[in-house]
C-alpha cells in the first residue's frame, strides 16, 4: 500500500535522522522511508535531487558521503554509491546525462558515473572549488553548468565540459563606508531562467544578482533583508522575484527588478532549511528546524495552505513539479478496493446472473426452484415468471 | 460621600425607588424614560415601552439607582438559583449528577500536534541521539559555569551564589567584560558541560541564557519574579551539599521535551535521597516555575515541605541550535509574539 502510494506524494523531505519522508497533501499522510529500516543519524540527509527520467528517481545525499537511489514508483531504496573525497557533508547534488555531480564542504566537486552495479570509486572529473562551500547548484537549462559559493568563497560558475578554470568568477563588492572589506558568505544560489543571471543570498542578509554576460564581475543588484543570515532561496513562478528564508524563520519575497520587498510569509518558528516553489502554481513549500513542513500560497491571497508536523528536524525538500495534484488519489484506490472487497459479492452476482439466464430459458420447469431461490437471495431485479 | 450614602441607606433608597416608581406611574403620560419593570413591588406595574433599557435614562442619578436595583435583583435571583440547586443535589443524594467541571484555560488548551507520544519510535530515536545523549547515557557528568552580564549588581551576584549552592558541581565566575564566544571555547577545553549566564537590567536579573556546551543548544529565557533566600517567608535552613532530586512537570510538546532534557542535564544523575532536597521545574502555560524544597515524610501520605533556595519564573524566548551565537546561529524555535500569542488557549511548551 505504501509502495503503491509513494508515487503520489507531493513533497519529499530529508531529515536529520536519515529518514526520507514522502508527504501526500491531498490525503494528508506522511510516510517514512529508510534505507536500513532504522533511522540513523550518521545518514542524515543533506542533499536531495531528482534523478534521471522524470520524477521517478530521487538521489539522496547522506552525511556519511553516500548517495542513495530511491525509486518513487516502488518506494524503496534501490542502491547506493559511496562518494569519497574531501571532508564535510554534501553541499550540492545534481545529475546530468547519466552522471552524478557532488560537491562537499571542503570544496571537492566530483562527477561520478551513475550506475548502481559498477560502484567504482573513480570520479570522472574532479574540480577544486575552494574551501567552505555552502551550496552547489546546477543550471536547469544547461546541465553541465554548475555554480558554487560559500563562506569566504566567492561565487564561481563552472562549465564541467569546458576548462578547469571557472567560466565566471564573481568579484567582491567595494569596501563599505568605513573602508572595510565586506565579508563573503554565499548561502544559496539560483539560476534565473531565460538569461545567464545568477541570484545569491548571503549570510550577511544580502540578496545579490550577478550577470556573467555583462562586463562587470560585481553584482548587478544588491538588496538586504532582515538582520539574520539568509539560509535558503527559491525562484517564484513569474521569474521576477525570489523568496528567501532566514535563520529566524522569516520568509520574504523580494522583487529582482527593483530590489524591493514585496511581502512576507508568516508561520515558521525555526531556521529555514529548504524552500521550493512550484513551477506553475503559486505554492511554496518550506521546511526547517522546527520540524514542520509548510505549504504557503504566494499570491491571491498570501497565506498558509498546509502544515504537516514531521517529527524530525528537516534538512532539505523536493517539491514535485506535476500539475495535477487532485486527481491522483482516486486512481490507485479503485484497483485496490475492487479486488479486496467485491470478490465474494462478484461471485454472488455471477451465480445470480446464471440463474436469471436459466429462468428465461426454462420458465415453466424451474419455477419451484426459482421460488426457493427468491426466498434465499433477494434479487433486486426479480421479475414475476 | 455618595458611596457611603448608597451603602448605608439602601433600605431608604429602596423606599425612595418605590416612591419614585409610584410617582412615575402617575406621570406615565409625560415620562419618556420610565422606570424598569418593578416586579412584585408596586402592584400597578405600568406598561413600559418594549425594548427599553436602563441605559436610555438620561438622568445619571436615576439611571444609577435603576441599575443598582436591577443588579441587586440579579444577585438575589442567582443566590436563589444556587440554593435551589444545592437543595436538589442534597435531595438526590447519591444519584445526583456529577458536578460540572469548570472551564479553565488549561482545560481548554488547544491540542498541540507536536505533543510527544511515548510510544513514538521516531521521536524516541531523535531524543536518544540528540546533543544530550551523552548525559543520559551517563558518559558525562555535568559541570556548570555560572556567570552574569558585565558589571552585575548585588541582587544578581547573590542570585548566582545561591544558584551555585542549588546546582551541584557549579562554579561562579565574575564576567570581566569577556565575550561569550571567547569564553565558550575555554569552557569546552576545561570540560564544562553547561554555561549559565544571568542577564541583568537595572539592578535586577531579568534573563537567563543556558547553553549546553560541546555543541549543544542554547536556550534564552526571560526571568521574572526572582526571590532570593532572605525574601522567602517561612523558609528552611540553607541547603546542604547533597545532590537534589529533580521534578520536571508538564513538558509535553517536542519543544518542551528538549527544554526539559536541558534542565535535567544540569544536575548529576544520582540524587542523594538522604538530603531530602528537590528542585522543581514546573511548566504551566509556557511559564516555567523553579522552586527548591526540602521535604520530609511525616507518614505514608503526609509530607511536609520547606522552601529553601531561590525562586524564579522563566519564559522561553528562543532555542538556538549551536552554542551561543545570537547573530549567525540557526534557531530551532523563536518566540514571535504577534504570530504565536494570538490565541489565549495555545501554548508551545
Amino acid at each position: 500500500m505504501a509502495t503503491a502510494a509513494a508515487r503520489w506524494n507531493h513533497v519529499w523531505v530529508g531529515t536529520e535522522t536519515g529518514i526520507l519522508k514522502g508527504v501526500n497533501l491531498q490525503r494528508k499522510q506522511a510516510t517514512n522511508f529508510t534505507a536500513g529500516g532504522q533511522p540513523r543519524r550518521e545518514e542524515s540527509v543533506s542533499a536531495l535531487c531528482w534523478g534521471a527520467g522524470g520524477e521517478t528517481l530521487i538521489l539522496v545525499g547522506c552525511a556519511d558521503r553516500t548517495v542513495k537511489h530511491f525509486s518513487t514508483e516502488e518506494g524503496i531504496f534501490q542502491g547506493q554509491r559511496h562518494c569519497p573525497g574531501g571532508e564535510g557533508t554534501f553541499r550540492g547534488l545534481a545529475q546530468a546525462n547519466g552522471t552524478v555531480i557532488t560537491c562537499v564542504d571542503s570544496g571537492i566537486l566530483r562527477v561520478w558515473h551513475d550506475n548502481d552495479k559498477d560502484i567504482s570509486s573513480d570520479p570522472l572529473l574532479e574540480v577544486r572549488v575552494g574551501p567552505g562551500v555552502c551550496r552547489m547548484r546546477q543550471d536547469p537549462a544547461h546541465p553541465h553548468v554548475v555554480a558554487t559559493g560559500g563562506k569566504e568563497n566567492a561565487l564561481k560558475m563552472w562549465d564541467l565540459q569546458g576548462s578547469e578554470e571557472p567560466v565566471f568568477r564573481a568579484k567582491n563588492v567595494r569596501n563599505d563606508w568605513l573602508d572595510l572589506r565586506v565579508p563573503i558568505w554565499d548561502q544559496d544560489i539560483q539560476f534565473l531562467p531565460g538569461s545567464q543571471k545568477l541570484v545569491t543570498c548571503t549570510g550577511y542578509h544580502q540578496v545579490r544578482v550577478y550577470d556573467p554576460a555583462s562586463p562587470q564581475r560585481r553584482p548587478v543588484l544588491e538588496t538586504t533583508y532582515g538582520e539574520y543570515p539568509l539560509t535558503a532561496m527559491t525562484l517564484t513562478p513569474g521569474g521576477n522575484s525570489v523568496i528567501v528564508g532566514n535563520t529566524h524563520g522569516q520568509l520574504a519575497e523580494i522583487d529582482l527588478r527593483q530590489g524591493r520587498l514585496l511581502g512576507c510569509l508568516k508561520g515558521l518558528a525555526g531556521s529555514v532549511r529548504g524552500l521550493q516553489c512550484h513551477p506553475s502554481k503559486p505554492l511554496l513549500a518550506s521546511c526547517g528546524l522546527d520540524r514542520v513542513l509548510r505549504i504557503h500560497r504566494i499570491q491571491n491571497p498570501r497565506g498558509l495552505e498546509h502544515k504537516v508536523y514531521l517529527k524530525s528536524q528537516l534538512n532539505c525538500l523536493l517539491l514535485s513539479d506535476r500539475d495535477n495534484w487532485e486527481d491522483e488519489p482516486q486512481e490507485p484506490q479503485e484497483p485496490n478496493n475492487v479486488p479486496l472487497e467485491d470478490t465474494e459479492t462478484d461471485e454472488l452476482w455471477a451465480s445470480l446472473e446464471a440463474a436469471a439466464k436459466r429462468k428465461l430459458s426454462d420458465l415453466e420447469q424451474t419455477q419451484g426452484a426459482l421460488q426457493t431461490r427468491r426466498r434465499k437471495k433477494k434479487r433486486p431485479g426479480s421479475t414475476s415468471p | 460621600m455618595a458611596k457611603s450614602g448608597d451603602k448605608s441607606s439602601s433600605t431608604e433608597k429602596k423606599s425612595l425607588k418605590r416612591k419614585a416608581a409610584a410617582e412615575e406611574l402617575q406621570d406615565a403620560a409625560f415620562a419618556g424614560d420610565g422606570a424598569t419593570e418593578s416586579e412584585g413591588q408596586p402592584p400597578k406595574a405600568a406598561a413600559f415601552p418594549p425594548g427599553f433599557s436602563i441605559s436610555e435614562i438620561k438622568n445619571k442619578q436615576r439611571r444609577h439607582l435603576m441599575f443598582m436595583r436591577w443588579k441587586q435583583q440579579q444577585r438575589k435571583e442567582k443566590l436563589a438559583a444556587k440554593k435551589k440547586l444545592k437543595k436538589e443535589r442534597e435531595a438526590l443524594g447519591d444519584k445526583a449528577p456529577p458536578k460540572p467541571v469548570p472551564k479553565t484555560i488549561d482545560n481548554q488548551r488547544v491540542y498541540d500536534e507536536t505533543t510527544v507520544d511515548p510510544n513514538d519510535e521516531e521521536v524516541a530515536y531523535d531524543e536518544a541521539t540528540d546533543e544530550f545523549a551523552s548525559y543520559f547515557n551517563k558518559q558525562t557528568s555535568p559541570k556548570i559555569l555560572i556567570t552574569t552580564s558585565d558589571r552585575p549588581h548585588g541582587r544578581t551576584v547573590r542570585l548566582c551564589e545561591q544558584l551555585s549552592t542549588v546546582i551541584p558541581n557549579s562554579h561562579v565566575y565574575y564576567r570581566r567584560g569577556l565575550a561569550l564566544k571567547k569564553i565558550i571555547p575555554q569552557c569546552i577545553t576545561r570540560d564544562f558541560t553547561d554555561l549559565i549566564v544571568i542577564n541583568e537590567d537595572r539592578k535586577t536579573p531579568n534573563g537567563l541564557i543556558l547553553s549546553h556546551l560541546p555543541n549543544g543548544p542554547t536556550a534564552h529565557f526571560k526571568m521574572s519574579s526572582v526571590r532570593l533566600r532572605k525574601e522567602i517567608k517561612r523558609r528552611g535552613k540553607d541547603p546542604t551539599e547533597h545532590i537534589p532530586e529533580i521534578i520536571l512537570n508538564n513538558f509535553t510538546t517536542r519543544l518542551g521535551h528538549s527544554i526539559g532534557r536541558m534542565f535535567a542535564s544540569l544536575f548529576p544523575h544520582n540524587p542523594q535521597f538522604i538530603g531530602r532536597q528537590v528542585a522543581t521545574f514546573h511548566n504551566q502555560r509556557d511559564y516555567i516555575f523553579f522552586r527548591f524544597h526540602r521535604y520530609i515524610f511525616r507518614s505514608e501520605k503526609k509530607v511536609g515541605i520547606q522552601e529553601l533556595g531561590p525562586r524564579f519564573t522563566l519564559k522561553l524566548r528562543s532555542l538556538q541550535k549551536g552554542t551561543f551565537d545570537s547573530k549567525y546561529g540557526e534557531y530551532e524555535w523563536v518566540h514571535k509574539p504577534r504570530e504565536m500569542d494570538t490565541s489565549r488557549r495555545k501554548f508551545h511548551l
